[in-house]
């Protein structure tokens, strides 16, 4: 088993309409990785040129931001569930 | 029928029809409401504007919404006030405040729900939802009971009891996030996903968003159609910032005003959250995130999608942000209350000690035309001075009166 993921609205176009995939990885660098092998175009969706994750886009490991983890480099394990949210206006 | 052509990517300006749509599929930008702006041009006149209606349908020609039936509690046309008192104090002698927090629910929330509500009709959705930091939810809730439509909005779980009633007593179902709001932001996203539901910050968002630019619409015209100097403005998610400055650039696009706009836009948040101050102080151009920690609960968002845009406006405009202590915020209420007899919220609070440190700075001259938004009202977040209230208590005696107004104790019997 890998880890779970909440495909949003914009990119279920790459995943066949599914809302939830899996795949195999073991940190989000992987997971991105993964996910452009099996969904190709997945990555240039998320990431920029540079490589860096785009602005807009949101990464929760098991609801938390990647951000306030180790970025691309957190470690993930199977049964995570990874959430991909696009950047919401407030309040 | 309204001048919308489009929804277009902020940053990859790719287009999209008119409907329900947030981001954009390629780059997850935010999407907008593009204009036919000549169009506009032709139809709109400062005399057809100060015709209309007394709230922000007034300026209809630069709303996204072809439904001459809006969803309507009178948002908008509040106040703009000259304050001498509070300028005084601060060394301002053009100070003006415009007062937002007189809204039908309390804060200028309603501007953007108003235009959001009214296009969630023309979709056909029954159910109008929010993610929110109190204000927000207080008018979806109201919006959607004159709709006659459902309305379930999703707050974090620690909000100010004036916020959780001031939307509870509207009928919604109110779901409390055992989170912060970026938490509830982040679940109300993946509900958005599942539910056929118009979330006005969410799959609404760019027909929401022209709301707040009415702000800058209706502050100029306030002003005898003149822009003012500075604009001091609070920032949770950056876009009110933004779109204020925007609604000033559309008042010379269709020929309203003359350009080029002079308007130096300002941020104030208070320091328990303040991302788009720090980034804009350090430089940076993108925001980190941060884990909020704040008494102004309207302005804690730690994740703020307008941020980058928020900064771009200062730096374009000339601006500069203002982070204030969170002891400050409460001061700035009060000050406000005492020099104006205005009783804002939290964020008004940040806003007024934001404006204060601004001129110690040297930032803002003494005889320049300054706009401070107050955006929220403080019957909603007593919470944070209820230490102002120590009534004299007294029996009914014209002894233990004249005792008590002398500053003396009472004589108990």
């Amino acid at each position: 088993m890998g880890v779970m993921v909440r495909v949003p609205t914009p990119l279920r176009r790459l995943t066949n309409n599914q809302d939830k995939v899996e795949v195999e990885a073991s940190t989000i660098g992987e997971f991105i990785e993964s996910m452009e092998s099996d969904y190709p175009g997945f990555k240039e969706r998320v990431m920029d040129e540079s490589g860096q994750l785009r602005y807009f886009v949101n990464i929760y490991l098991n609801g938390e931001d990647v951000r306030f983890l180790q970025g691309v480099d957190t470690a993930t394990q199977s049964g995570d569930e990874i959430s991909i949210v696009p950047a919401v206006a407030g309040g | 029928m309204s001048f919308v052509t489009a929804l277009r990517c902020r940053e990859c300006a790719r287009e999209y029809p008119v409907e329900a749509l947030n981001v954009c599929d390629f780059c997850f930008g935010p999407l907008e409401v593009a204009y036919d702006y000549h169009a506009v041009a032709r139809a709109t006149s400062r005399r057809r504007i100060e015709d209309g209606p007394l709230t922000i349908w007034r300026y209809k020609d630069l709303l996204p919404v072809d439904d001459d039936n809006a969803v309507d509690i009178h948002a908008g046309y509040t106040p703009l006030m000259k304050a001498n008192n509070l300028g005084k104090v601060l060394g301002l002698d053009n100070l003006y405040l415009k007062n937002d927090s007189v809204n039908p629910s309390f804060s200028f929330k309603d501007r953007v729900v108003s235009v959001a509500a009214t296009k969630a009709l023309e979709f056909g959705f029954d159910t109008l939802s929010c993610a929110s930091t109190g204000n927000l939810a207080c008018s979806v809730a109201a919006h959607a009971a004159r709709a006659g439509m459902k309305s379930v909005v999703f707050i974090p779980s620690n909000l100010e009891a004036g916020k959780v009633i001031g939307a509870a007593i509207y009928g919604p179902t109110i779901m409390a996030i055992d989170g912060g709001y970026d938490e509830v932001n982040r679940l109300c996203s993946e509900i958005a996903d599942s539910y056929h539901w118009a979330f006005v910050n969410i799959n609404m968002r760019p027909f929401y968003a022209e709301g707040s630019k009415t702000l800058g619409l209706e502050v100029a015209e306030q002003l005898g159609w003149r822009f003012p100097a500075h604009c001091v403005v609070p920032v949770a998610s950056g876009a009110l910032l933004s779109k204020i400055r925007k609604g000033f650039g559309e008042m010379v696009d269709v020929g309203l005003m003359e350009g080029p706009v002079p308007t130096r836009m300002y941020a104030a948040q208070a320091v328990g959250c303040s991302p788009v101050v720090d980034a804009f102080n350090a430089g940076e151009e993108m925001v980190m995130p941060v884990r909020p920690n704040s008494i102004a609960k309207s302005l804690a968002i730690g994740n703020p999608a307008d941020g980058i845009y928020a900064i771009q406006t200062m730096k374009q405009s000339g601006g500069a942000a203002h982070g204030v202590q969170e002891e400050e915020v409460a001061e700035g209420m009060k000050l406000l209350a005492e020099t104006e007899g205005i009783f804002t919220e939290t964020a008004g609070g940040v806003v007024i000690s934001a404006l204060k440190n601004l001129v110690k700075r040297g930032l803002i001259g003494k005889d320049e035309l300054t706009v401070a938004f107050i955006t929220g009202n403080g019957l909603k977040t007593q919470e944070v001075i209820s230490d102002v209230a120590q009534p004299l208590t007294i029996k009914p005696t014209m002894k233990d009166f004249e005792a008590a107004l002398n500053g003396q104790t009472p004589v108990r019997r």
